[in-house]
């Protein structure tokens, strides 16, 4: 069974095209990543997807980095 | 011709006027049409009945467009039974037309609310599925007066002006993802929305249009189509103007 966080790089390599070494947990989306605002809120819609979960517009906006997005994501799951 | 195979479009207000003869033009070129109405549920059921006997796939929802719940739950219904959304049409639309004067609150609330905030709830709801499919056809029926103003319907005019603005917001947004918007205009085109306007407004408005004659809901729907297939490939954040000339 993956991992969240490996389960999250899965769907930012696929997403924004980085390279895995790249999704580290400090790595914020728009600024290391490449991401613009509009692929944030496809992340999280596939987050959303991939982890069968809804995450609102208010819980979108306080990820910035990968590690946010992970710690939410368990937090939720557990 | 503008073919719409295998395509779904969804298109509010659709029980009658010119949102009506827009869902009909689509299933005739091959759409499967989602006809939602807010209140006149039996004349949907009509609109639904024309199109299957037709040989095209039509359903009626009933949603008011300014209500985010009930918009998901259409959207949901239509993914449910058809399996993608392709094509908004963003049709529904009220008048509550008296001089600014003596204009109620309510009175520009409603208009406001089903006009422009319908046309913002709905196009947000469709958006993340095609953003997902990364292709998408929205298609907001404005109206002429939001580009040349029109005494007597200030919220009218409003919501309109405020739908075009929207429509090129839209265009520029979602341009990345495949998705396009663009608007139609239209002029005085005769329906039951227009047949309650004043004597005076449709004397103002005859006398203001080159081509002598008011519209049909057809030259509308032909324009609708032409924006919603792939021949308009390349178009986005446009207004088209179906007036017979009044705004050149």
């Amino acid at each position: 069974m993956a991992t969240v966080l490996e389960r999250v790089t899965k769907v930012i390599v696929d997403r924004l095209g980085v390279e895995e070494n790249e999704v580290k947990l400090e790595a914020s989306f728009t600024g290391d990543l490449g991401a613009d605002s509009l692929d944030v809120v496809e992340l999280v819609m596939e987050l959303e997807d991939e982890f069968d979960m809804e995450i609102s517009d208010e819980d979108a906006e306080g990820m910035s980095t990968v590690g946010d997005a992970v710690s939410y994501i368990e937090k939720k799951q557990a | 011709m503008s073919d719409l195979t295998g395509k779904t479009a969804i298109i509010t207000g659709a029980s009658r006027g010119i949102g009506a003869e827009i869902a009909k033009r689509f299933a005739q070129a091959g759409a499967n049409v989602v006809v939602n109405y807010s209140g006149s549920q039996q004349k949907a059921e009509a609109v639904v009945e024309a199109i299957n006997e037709n040989g095209g796939k039509a359903i009626a929802v009933k949603a008011n467009v300014a209500d985010a719940d009930a918009v998901k739950a259409m959207v949901d219904e239509t993914m449910t039974t058809f399996g993608t959304v392709d094509i908004l049409v963003n049709n529904a639309g009220i008048t509550r037309d008296n001089l600014m004067m003596r204009m109620k609150d309510d009175e520009w609330d409603d208009v406001i609310n089903t006009n422009l905030k319908g046309v913002f709830v709905c196009t947000k709801a469709v958006t993340r599925q095609m953003m997902k499919q990364r292709s998408g056809r929205i298609v907001n029926i404005a109206s002429i007066v939001g580009v040349m103003g029109n005494a007597g319907q200030a919220n009218y005019v409003a919501s309109k002006a405020g739908v075009i603005g929207l429509t090129k917001t839209t265009a520029r947004e979602l341009a990345s993802r495949g998705i396009t918007a663009n608007a139609v205009a239209p002029g005085f085109i005769t329906t039951d929305m227009t047949d309650q306007l004043n004597e005076d407004i449709q004397k103002t408005m005859m006398s203001q249009i080159p081509l002598g004659r008011f519209g049909k809901p057809e030259e509308v729907a032909k324009a609708a189509l032409f924006l919603a297939s792939d021949e308009a490939s390349y178009m986005t954040g446009q207004t088209l103007h179906l007036d017979g000339g009044m705004v050149m």
